[in-house]
């Protein structure tokens, strides 16, 4: 089978550090909240801090790596060809349909996928980020001059932050299954450890969206 | 052959050299710490036949002593508290032997003055303070209970018909060993408050006289050896950090030399400042709510003598089979009931109760309206809360009582204890008696009924301090049901009835309900795949 260079080393290496890092932190985030005892409250709040800040590391990477190397247009939201690919997760995927959407180099998430690593980006990162960040210095926001700031009860921000909390367990679950949705059970996540993904279809190549994409990127 | 030489010099030089002086002896060790030998003072040489003829003694130097002594509340035992109610000894009422009015004689053994026996006492007399009972180094100086602070200087039998005979103390032998207060002068009342050891406060009994680490970190008798008064800083007689003026709240620093400071010396802050853990900064972000205490003092009564935790009056007055008053003790030999006090329950390493304070205090005095349908009647309650600005959360010792009140006139009731007369409770075991006695001793009006109400008093837990390792751990207050559950207006990660119920249950429930379409899907195409096998 023909297989494509699509997750360059840096990115692979970004994703699982990330992906490590975030289910650790909900681990340990859930047991400060409450829900479970698992490493003890004190290391869990410690360890939590810690993963925190090496999150935020990693991200200042990604983040100058998505700038310079012009990855963060593979985010780019599209409707178009969107009712095709929610077909394909709802019927096609029975019947053995091709998958509406081709992945090439330029064009690596199907318009489904953009629109919800976009929302993981863009909303329930920021919203962890911010409230985690409020969390850990909520002593100093009294003394902040900000009177917004000062006002916030720490009650308020743990709620923004459990929220978003569980937005990413919800993201979790849905991502880790869709990842078993290639040609086979292991085949996409078989792609982002080696960087090579298979060419199930390349008889459907041009129909695709993303071909068209790709092709109007090169032209 | 040189080497030789110097080796046999350095030995002869180890044999010849003087002998340090073996543990400098006792003279110069005085020496170094006061420029006075009071045994070479002429005044103290002599027999003294009373107390105040030792003040008299005392005052020929000391000449203005006496007048500092009397603007303190050692003296005075009277406090007038910030929102006007008149508190100190003299005036308020508690849940272990309720008063000391109508009992003075016996109270007033902790009084730093000599014959304070009735409310005639005279205030303005110079020769009636008691220098000795806080400048003895002696260890020998009492004051024997129910003679009014005086002390006993020809044998005597206490109490009268008791058979038990004591000795008299030497008055002059203690006046010439006079030095600054130790653990053991502020112990021999503060220890002992309540009516017996340990039994008042819960942070405080003699076992602080001479503690090790464990129990406490800076009056470790092998270590820092604090006294009393290095935090009691007490100038001019006057000990500040009275628990009818404290300190809920220090928001200053650590105090410095040559500084003039108005605040409270006696705060953990006017030593250790604001910011005192090094190793774990995010211990600092909880000092702005929670007192220092609360996470070192994790238990009190710590150091094995029992603290009162509950007093039932309602219960006193019984005779064993043989007719004479009822005594019944613990397993570990404690007394839990008496004739004459009713039943009681000790408790050992307590955990505090939490809450907020925020340095008020607010008495229920006596004619002040009591009810029975609201019961426990406070008899004082901390005031204090999450949002006033002034509060932390404090560990305090919760003592529950049932005292006696006037059902008709709804008033708490001022017993006649002790004393030698017909009267007295704990002499005829009479209530309304005793209570009839009390309540005219103070001018107050008496039905002639008496009933029993449920009492609660606190005490702020302060002492006992226990080293950083034995400190409480994150766990102990960041759970449900920790210390801190009952501690209202605060968020506590990690304490469940703080989360918001419908987040926590929409979370789950948006989860859950993800997980089960991904299996459900997951399913469809495992079923899907092996039907066109």
């Amino acid at each position: 089978m023909p297989r494509m260079y699509i997750f360059k080393r840096f990115e692979r290496f970004w994703h699982w550090a990330q992906a490590a890092l975030i289910i650790f932190m909900l681990l340990t985030g859930f047991e400060i909240h409450g829900s479970y005892a698992l490493f003890g409250w004190e290391r869990a709040a410690n360890l939590h801090t810690t993963a925190a800040w090496t999150l935020i590391g990693l991200w200042l990477f990604a983040i100058f790596w998505h700038f310079t190397t012009g990855e963060w247009k593979q985010y780019i939201p599209t409707t178009r060809n969107i009712v095709a690919i929610m077909n394909y997760y709802s019927v096609g995927i029975f019947t053995d349909a091709p998958h509406p959407f081709r992945v090439t180099q330029l064009s690596k998430h199907n318009p489904l996928q953009r629109l919800a690593y976009l929302l993981v980006k863009l909303f329930i990162n920021p919203l962890i980020w911010v409230s985690g960040l409020l969390y850990l210095y909520y002593n100093d926001l009294a003394a902040s001059k900000i009177a917004a700031l000062a006002g916030l009860q720490l009650g308020s921000i743990a709620l923004v932050h459990t929220a978003a909390a569980f937005m990413m367990l919800a993201f979790l679950i849905g991502h880790l299954y869709l990842a078993t949705t290639g040609h086979t059970p292991l085949a996409h996540i078989k792609a982002m450890i080696t960087g090579w993904e298979d060419q199930d279809h390349p008889a459907q190549e041009l129909s695709t969206e993303g071909a068209r994409v790709q092709a109007a990127r090169a032209g | 052959m040189r080497t030789g030489i110097f080796m046999a010099a350095v030995m002869a030089s180890m044999f010849l050299a003087p002998a340090a002086p073996a543990a400098s002896d006792l003279a110069s060790e005085k020496l170094l710490k006061s420029t006075s030998d009071h045994a070479k003072f002429k005044a103290l040489q002599q027999d003294f036949s009373s107390g105040p003829e030792v003040t008299k003694a005392c005052l020929t130097c000391h000449t203005e002593a006496s007048k500092q002594l009397h603007r303190t509340q050692h003296w005075k035992w009277e406090f007038l508290n910030p929102d006007g109610q008149r508190l100190g000894k003299k005036h308020v009422i508690n849940n272990f032997c309720t008063s000391v009015a109508s009992n003075y004689a016996s109270c007033t053994t902790c009084h730093i003055g000599y014959g304070f026996k009735d409310d005639k006492f005279d205030f303005a007399s110079e020769v009636n303070v008691d220098c000795l009972v806080c400048h003895d180094t002696t260890g020998n100086y009492r004051k024997q209970p129910g003679l009014a602070g005086n002390v006993v200087t020809k044998p005597m039998e206490i109490p009268p018909g008791s058979g038990n005979m004591v000795k008299p103390i030497d008055l002059r032998k203690i006046a010439q060993e006079v030095g600054k207060t130790s653990r053991d002068n502020c112990g021999a009342c503060h220890f002992f408050g309540g009516g017996g050891d340990g039994v008042k406060h819960g942070d405080m009994d003699s076992s602080l006289a001479s503690p090790d680490k464990a129990l406490d970190v800076h009056m470790d008798a092998t270590g820092l050896n604090f006294a009393c008064a290095t935090c009691h800083m007490t100038e001019g007689h006057q000990v500040p950090g009275s628990r009818y003026a404290p300190t809920a709240q220090d928001k200053g620093g650590a105090h410095l030399r040559g500084k003039e400071y108005t605040s409270n010396p006696t705060t953990c802050q006017a030593c250790h400042g604001q910011a005192p853990h090094q190793t774990n900064a995010k211990l600092n972000d909880h000092t702005d709510k929670v007192a220092c205490q609360t996470c070192h003092i994790p238990k009190y009564a710590r150091g094995g003598v029992p603290t009162k935790m509950s007093w039932d009056w309602s219960t006193a007055g019984r005779m064993g089979p043989d007719g004479k008053p009822l005594i019944r003790k613990d397993a570990k030999g404690h007394v839990i009931y008496t004739a004459a006090k009713g039943n009681f329950a000790l408790g050992e390493n307590v955990v505090p109760d939490y809450m907020w304070f925020n340095g008020k205090v607010k008495y229920t005095l006596f004619g002040d309206k009591v009810e029975k349908s609201d019961q426990p009647t406070l008899i004082n309650h901390f005031e204090g809360s999450a949002g006033d600005g002034k509060s932390l959360i404090w560990p305090v010792k919760v003592m529950r009582g049932k005292q006696a009140y006037d059902p008709v006139n709804k008033t708490l009731a001022v017993l006649h204890m002790a004393g030698n007369d017909d009267t007295a409770f704990w002499t005829n075991f009479n209530w309304e008696k005793a209570v009839a006695v009390g309540m005219a001793s103070v001018g107050a009006p008496f039905s002639g009924e008496v009933d029993f109400l449920e009492t609660e008093s606190s005490w702020p837990i302060t002492h006992m301090v226990a080293p950083a390792k034995d400190a409480l751990r994150c766990h102990d207050c960041h759970a449900s049901g920790g210390r801190l559950e009952n501690v209202p207006g605060i968020y506590i990660p990690g304490r469940a009835s703080d989360h918001a119920g419908w987040l926590d249950t929409t979370g789950w429930a948006v989860a859950a309900l993800t997980l089960l379409g991904v299996l459900g899907h997951g399913l469809g195409r495992v079923i899907v795949s092996r039907l066109k096998k």
